[in-house]
C-alpha cells in the first residue's frame, strides 16, 4: 500500500499551489471549450497518480486502480463543460468523480445520490467573483489548514476521506469510542472552516 | 427555505468522503437540497477531498491506460446535464422510491394513526430506510435498534424535548439521545428515517444492557 506523504502536508502554503490551481482550471476550460487534447493530457497527467494513489490507499489493486483513473479521466472529458468554479477547485471536482465513481462500482444505486445534489448546486448556488475566486482556491487553503490542525484531528479526516473507512469502523480500528472520533473530526472541520472563512 | 434544525458536521463529512451508510445518505442529501447552510458547508467538506487528493501523494500511471485514455476520447460525447422531473419529494428521496409519489405508497400500519414504509435498499445495505406516517398527536412508533438515527421531516411537523421539527428540519442524533417525537396537531407528519441495520449490533446482551450500563 503506498505511503502517505506527510511531509508535504506540512509544508508551508506555496505561491505555486495557487499558480498550479490557475494552470489547472484553465486547462479544463480549455477542454471543455475547445475539446483540446493537450490541454487533457496536462490534466490527465496531474490527476491520473493522484487518482491512483487514493484509490491504491482505499485497497485497490494496480490494474483496478488503474480501470478506474481511466474512467474518471474519460468523465472529466466529458464534463467539462458541467465544471462550475463556483462549486470549488478543479480539484475539488475531480476528488467528487472518483469519490462518485468508486462508489458506483460498489453500488449503483449510490453514485446517483451524489448525482442528484450535482443538479441542485448548479441551480441554486449565486456565487459572486470574488467567491468564485475564493473557491478555486479552497483547496490550497485546505492544504495548508490541514498542516495547522492536531494530528489526531487530521488522521481521522485522512482515514475518512483517503482510506474510506466509515467513522464506525475508524472508532473500531483505534479502540476510541465512536463519539470521541466524531467529535475530533467536527473539531478538525470546524477549524478548517474558520480558515476557508478567512479567504473568501 | 429557513430550517431550524440541521446535520450534523460528523454526517456532513462522511458524506462527503462517501463513507456514510446508504439510507443515511440519502437522508442527508434530501435535507441538503433544501438547505442553503448545509449545502455550503458540504462543498466545504468537499473540499477537504480536493485538498487531500492534490497533495497526498502519487501512484505512477502506466503508459498503456495513459495511451488507451487518450485513444478513447474521441468516441466519448461530451455530458449533458440532465433535466429531473419536477417530484414534491427531495430528488435523492425520488431516486430511492423509484419515483413513486408518496400518496401511491403502500403503508403500513403499526398503531392506530401510525404507518410505517420499508425503502428499499440495495443488497448488503448496512443502513435501512423508512417513511413514517403520523397522525396528530400521535407519537412515533419505535423503528430503530439504537445506533444512528436520521430523521428529515417530509410534511407537517413533529415536537419532543429538542424541540419542532418541520418540513425540511433534520433530527441527527447518536444512539446516546433517546428521543419520543410527537406528530403536533393538524397534520399528518410524514418523516423519512435512516437507521442502521440491526446487524450492525453485536449481540443480543449488548443491546438488553444498554440502557443499563450506556455503552
Amino acid at each position: 500500500m503506498p505511503r502517505l506523504q506527510a511531509n508535504r502536508l506540512m509544508m508551508p502554503k506555496l505561491d505555486r499551489d495557487t499558480v498550479l490551481a490557475d494552470h489547472l482550471a484553465q486547462a479544463l476550460n480549455r477542454v471543455a471549450q475547445s475539446r483540446d487534447r493537450q490541454a487533457f493530457a496536462t490534466l490527465f497527467d496531474h490527476f491520473a497518480p493522484r487518482i491512483k494513489f487514493f484509490l491504491m490507499r482505499k485497497g485497490s489493486t494496480s490494474e483496478q486502480a488503474e480501470d478506474l483513473v481511466q474512467e474518471a479521466m474519460i468523465s472529466l472529458w466529458s464534463k467539462a463543460s458541467l465544471y462550475s468554479p463556483e462549486k470549488g477547485s478543479v480539484a475539488t471536482w475531480v476528488f467528487t468523480i472518483a469519490r462518485n465513481l468508486r462508489i458506483d462500482r460498489l453500488r449503483r444505486e449510490r453514485a446517483q445520490l451524489y448525482e442528484t445534489l450535482e443538479d441542485f448546486d448548479a441551480e441554486d448556488e449565486t456565487a459572486s467573483a470574488h467567491d468564485v475566486m475564493a473557491r478555486a482556491q479552497e483547496d490550497t487553503a485546505v492544504t495548508k489548514a490541514l498542516a495547522q490542525i492536531p494530528e489526531e484531528q487530521r488522521q481521522l479526516l485522512i482515514l475518512s476521506y483517503v482510506d474510506d473507512v466509515p467513522q464506525s469502523e475508524i472508532a473500531q480500528r483505534l479502540k476510541i469510542p465512536l463519539g470521541t472520533v466524531k467529535s475530533r473530526m467536527r473539531l478538525g472541520y470546524q477549524r478548517l472552516r474558520k480558515l476557508l472563512e478567512q479567504i473568501s | 427555505m429557513n430550517l431550524s434544525h440541521h446535520l450534523d458536521d460528523a454526517t456532513l463529512l462522511a458524506l462527503a468522503s462517501g463513507t456514510i451508510p446508504h439510507a443515511h445518505g440519502i437522508v442527508a442529501a434530501a435535507h441538503v437540497s433544501m438547505c442553503p447552510v448545509c449545502a455550503k458547508a458540504l462543498r466545504q467538506a468537499e473540499a477537504i477531498g480536493g485538498g487531500l487528493l492534490g497533495d497526498s501523494g502519487t501512484e505512477p500511471v502506466s503508459d498503456m491506460a495513459r495511451a488507451a485514455t487518450l485513444a478513447s476520447l474521441d468516441g466519448v460525447a461530451p455530458a449533458t446535464r440532465k433535466a429531473r422531473a419536477k417530484s414534491e419529494l427531495p430528488a435523492a428521496l425520488d431516486f430511492a422510491l423509484g419515483g413513486i409519489a408518496l400518496d401511491q405508497i403502500k403503508w403500513k400500519k403499526k398503531a392506530p394513526g401510525v404507518a410505517m414504509y420499508d425503502v428499499p435498499m440495495p443488497k448488503g445495505s448496512t443502513s435501512a430506510l423508512k417513511l413514517l406516517s403520523i397522525g396528530p398527536g400521535r407519537a412515533m412508533p419505535e423503528h430503530g435498534h439504537g445506533g444512528e438515527e436520521l430523521t428529515l421531516v417530509l410534511k407537517g411537523s413533529y415536537s419532543d424535548h429538542m424541540g419542532t421539527f418541520r418540513a425540511g428540519d433534520v433530527a441527527d442524533l447518536d444512539d446516546s439521545i433517546e428521543h419520543t417525537p410527537v406528530a403536533d396537531a393538524g397534520e399528518t407528519c410524514i418523516c423519512l428515517v435512516a437507521v442502521e441495520a440491526p446487524t450492525r449490533f453485536k449481540s443480543v446482551w449488548a443491546r438488553v444492557m444498554q440502557p443499563f450500563i450506556g455503552i
